[in-house]
């Protein structure tokens, strides 16, 4: 499908600070395309830049086949022109205007008739759940019914593309949860483009059609599918990124995969590049399975921590740690309640081969 | 489905840029760069040591001494009273703390030239009811006190700008995290050491810019001085100013040694400001934040009722007998007569305001005067510090330092100024017109309008007048829709803020008036010059009642907003 937003070589910078620097998207129509980081890479930046609220110091910014910024041609259309529904961190309501005069606002500026602006900004407030609550100011809702009335009020002009910033993060855990679910209904609904950005990587496996990851320099590490990032990272900074990691220190030795110090094979398909020496098993802390006896590493249970519902336990294997968390009562039934010292068996579900090289620089992150 | 509208909005942002720099170059930076030039260059060549014989003359050095021994005096005297005043109110346990507090506010009502009006007829040596009563009840044949002097101008001064410092001070002290000094108790220290190490050096930069501010208030103070030293010849900056510009009628000498004195006041109110920002900043210690705490308080005890009846006894002594002088003075039909019964009457207010020409002009063209430039500068204070605050554009910095300017620039330093700039020498006269006394109006109150404009700009953030721009509204129509109702709070007390002021203002329209442009301070001043004292006090009680009227509407309106 063609991109209905292309950002092309686009680099800006405040003052002395390097933001974006050749930077490359393309957002296809109708989908719903998450751009995930850690806080401080850019990524409001961006949104920014094809929102119009500022101006790329180099490259283009297309919308629609639509040319809205190039430094080449110093072409520019300002956010009024650009047909954007918008949705910021902090909600951004007007807090002089009314639950509906909010809502309102874009078909006004649009000069449609009255009487459709009514039957449009009533139809809006039904779908994000806010019915009877027309006449209210914003400073007598909720901080979730303040992101809904700034939903209503980025969709009610219908436009090709809808920006969100971080909309989730100002409310609670729970009101997260149930907005993430109805921001991906809304999107459905109107089979509207989506253009979201956030540091949550649970919301962006929640919503996402796509995801593309950047780091801390701006740049994009890698796009894909949710379970392509998940399952498939390219590399180690997303492995990182995407959640709780593991990392077991490997050296390549005659074809032989050994685990820290020791002499212990790894018990998981070798990676194929023999220039490598050094080597970092990466996986899940719900990618162990541990035992007794049997085929694996051998391991010393370093800490053991009863959380309730898990056991969570530090282990050593020849000098490198790994940690992993298993349900309390399946270690109950099946003999797992290893107390501090104990020797135990780790085998893998999914690991993930990366070269150590990487890791420093990750962590230097 | 909304599309993409081509073609480009350029300019819009440009033009608000330009038009701002444009207000503040014609209005401020023009006038004051006159002063500089005329103070530097003669006949269009630069000349240093003329501006330094100007300097040394007798009679400007000792303006210069003046200036600087009053206000010197008057700092410290306001120091020493306002910080005592807001320890008193924020950190014992004074009854009635909070109505104190408010009292200790009033000064600021009362314009100082009607306080000084009142203490000379107080305590001139010869006839004031002070010195007589003293003089006749104790058969004394010499004063008790002269007012005429370095220390009564002081004291004078004192009585009104003190407020100054006491609102500083309340406010750092209010700010202050009080499980500082509960930790250095909790060490063993006793209440002094805690005052001495912890609470003084916490508080100590809130007290300097304080008393730097009055520093500068009272340097380019006119009216006290103007009230009670002329007559025994002391003379400070902006009193010579004025003499110089009034009895050579604008000749080319007086001209010079205006602009050479303005030069220095100018000069000297740059490093003030600075110093107080240098002091500020240093002084932004993390640990007084902005939350309030309940502070801890001394247990006065015993001197609780004295110290109580002492604050009473100040605020009577340095409002209410003042305000009563003139209401008093302002009833009988001669000065000198005693303030009994039967000389009292309304006849004089009835006079000025109903049949007394130059009273009923000097008090339509106070309040037309004020309420234009109110208007005027509320509007263009608030898109100056639009551009300043919000406005991402190229060539802001050099908006940003002319929007220091109006800080820095004294109320006599404006005056000559816009004589220099306006008088003909530039193809419009407006000397002897009130055109030229809205103008400099507009220049000195510009000042307030961007502080409070600011101050209410800050608060709106900046995603809300982007998210309308993304929802199709122009720049013009976001402001129109989204930033001017936001700020309007704002706005309603830049309004107020320079229209009180205008109301009694002196400094400036004193050195601008002619026989029909007469404002009410000019009057004030006049009428008493003439020794038409009793037609003077009577309007200066009109003027009170009229403050007061204003100050109660400003509280009434802030009090709306912040509900």
């Amino acid at each position: 499908m063609e991109d209905i937003i292309k950002v092309e070589g686009v680099a800006k910078a405040y003052g002395k600070h390097q933001v974006h620097k050749g930077l490359d998207l393309g957002i296809k129509k109708g989908e719903c395309f998450t751009l995930l980081g850690p806080s401080g890479c850019g990524k409001t930046v961006l949104i920014r830049l094809i929102a119009g609220h500022e101006v790329p110091d180099e490259g283009r910014i297309i919308i629609d086949n639509t040319t809205v910024a190039d430094s080449a041609s110093g072409e520019y259309i300002p956010p009024e022109r650009r047909g954007l529904g918008i949705v910021f961190q902090d909600y951004a309501v007007w807090p002089h205007m009314t639950v509906y005069d909010n809502i309102a606002y874009p078909l006004k500026m649009e000069k449609r008739p009255k009487d459709e602006i009514d039957k449009l900004v009533m139809k809006m407030i039904d779908i994000v759940g806010m019915k009877g609550l027309d006449k209210r100011l914003p400073s007598e809702l909720s901080g979730g019914q303040q992101q809904r009335v700034a939903l209503a009020r980025a969709l009610v002009a219908d436009p090709s593309v809808m920006l969100l910033d971080e909309p989730l993060s100002n409310l609670d855990a729970n009101l997260r949860e149930e907005m993430r679910f109805e921001i991906k209904a809304l999107q459905r609904q109107f089979g509207i483009t989506v253009m979201y950005v956030t540091h949550d990587q649970e919301v962006a496996l929640a919503i996402s059609d796509r995801i593309a990851i950047m780091d801390n320099e701006g740049h994009i590490r890698q796009i894909g599918t949710p379970y392509e990032i998940f399952e498939q990272p390219a590399d180690l900074f997303i492995f990182k990124f995407m959640g709780i990691a593991n990392f077991l220190g490997v050296r390549a030795e005659n074809g032989r995969f050994l685990v820290g110090t020791g002499n212990q094979e790894v018990p998981w398909e070798k990676p194929q590049d023999a220039a490598i020496t050094n080597w970092v098993a990466a996986f899940r802390p719900s990618d162990v399975a541990i035992s007794r006896d049997g085929e694996g590493l051998r391991g010393i249970i370093k800490r053991a921590n009863f959380l309730g519902a898990t056991m969570d336990y530090m282990i050593e294997i020849d000098g490198e740690h790994l940690r992993t968390e298993i349900v309390t009562h399946e270690a109950i039934s099946e003999n797992l309640m290893f107390k501090e010292g104990e020797e135990c068996v780790v085998n893998f579900r999914a690991l993930h081969w990366f070269d150590a090289a990487q890791l420093k620089e990750v962590e230097e992150l | 489905m909304s599309t993409i509208k081509k073609d480009s909005g350029f300019g819009v942002a440009q033009i608000i840029l330009l038009i701002s720099i444009a207000i503040l170059v014609i209005f401020v930076a023009w006038p004051v760069l006159l002063i500089l030039f005329n103070a530097f260059f003669v006949d269009g060549n630069f000349n240093s040591t003329d501006f330094y014989n100007v300097l040394t003359e007798p009679e400007t050095f000792q303006a210069l001494k003046n200036s600087l021994i009053i206000a010197s005096m008057t700092t410290i005297g306001s120091t020493i009273v306002g910080t005592f005043f807001a320890w008193l109110v924020t950190r014992t346990d004074l009854p009635y703390k909070t109505f104190m507090k408010s009292l200790f506010l009033v000064p600021f009502m009362l314009p100082s030239f009607i306080g000084a009006l009142a203490w000379k007829m107080l305590l001139s040596p010869n006839s004031g009811y002070i010195n007589t009563f003293f003089m006749e009840t104790f058969g004394l044949s010499e004063p008790v006190f002269d007012i005429y002097t370095y220390y009564g101008i002081s004291a004078v001064e004192v009585m009104y700008l003190f407020p100054f410092v006491f609102i500083q001070v309340c406010g750092a002290l209010e700010r202050m995290d009080p499980t500082l000094e509960e930790s250095a108790r909790i060490s063993g220290a006793g209440l002094f050491t805690i005052t001495r190490k912890i609470t003084i050096p916490l508080v100590l930069p809130s007290i300097m810019s304080g008393a730097l501010l009055i520093m500068l208030y009272s340097m380019a103070h006119f009216g006290t001085v103007a009230v009670l030293g002329i007559e025994q010849g002391i003379y400070n900056i902006p009193t010579l100013i004025y003499e110089k510009i009034h009895q050579s009628g604008g000749s080319f000498d007086s001209i010079r040694t205006g602009t050479v004195l303005a030069t220095v006041l100018v000069v000297t109110a740059a490093m003030i400001i600075w110093a107080q920002q240098k002091v500020l900043s240093r002084g932004h210690y993390q640990i007084i934040g902005g939350k309030s705490f309940r502070p801890m308080e001394l247990k006065l005890r015993g001197l609780r009722y004295p110290l109580l009846f002492f604050c009473l006894a100040y605020i009577g002594f340095t409002i209410l007998l003042p305000t009563a002088v003139i209401f008093l003075v302002g009833g009988v039909s001669t000065y000198g007569l005693p303030l009994t019964w039967e000389n009292l009457s309304l006849d004089n207010y009835k006079y000025i305001l109903f049949e007394y020409e130059v009273t009923k002009d000097a008090i339509f063209n106070s309040v037309t005067l004020g309420l234009a430039a109110a208007v005027i500068t509320m509007f263009a204070g608030v898109m100056i510090s639009y551009v300043i605050v919000k406005m991402k554009v190229r060539g802001k910095g050099i908006l940003e330092f002319l929007g220091m300017l109006p800080f820095s620039v004294p109320g006599s330093v404006i005056a000559l100024g816009v004589i220099l700039a306006w008088s003909g020498k530039f193809g419009i006269n407006l000397y002897n017109t009130v055109w030229i006394i809205l103008v400099a109006y507009i220049a000195r109150y510009m000042a307030f309008s961007l502080k409070a404009n600011s101050a209410a700009l800050e608060q709106v953030h900046d995603s809300l007048m982007e998210a309308s721009r993304s929802c199709g509204a122009t720049m013009w129509q976001s402001l129109k829709d989204i930033v001017i109702p936001l700020v309007r709070p704002g706005m309603i007390s830049a309004f107020f803020l320079i229209f009180l002021p205008a109301l009694r203002e002196l400094t400036v329209s004193i050195m601008l008036y002619a026989p029909t442009t007469r404002t009410i301070g000019v009057a004030i001043y006049t009428l008493n010059e003439d020794g038409e004292t009793v037609m003077s006090t009577a309007l200066a009680g009109i003027a009170l009642i009229l403050i007061v009227i204003g100050q109660m509407l400003i509280n009434h309106f802030t009090k709306k907003v912040s509900e």
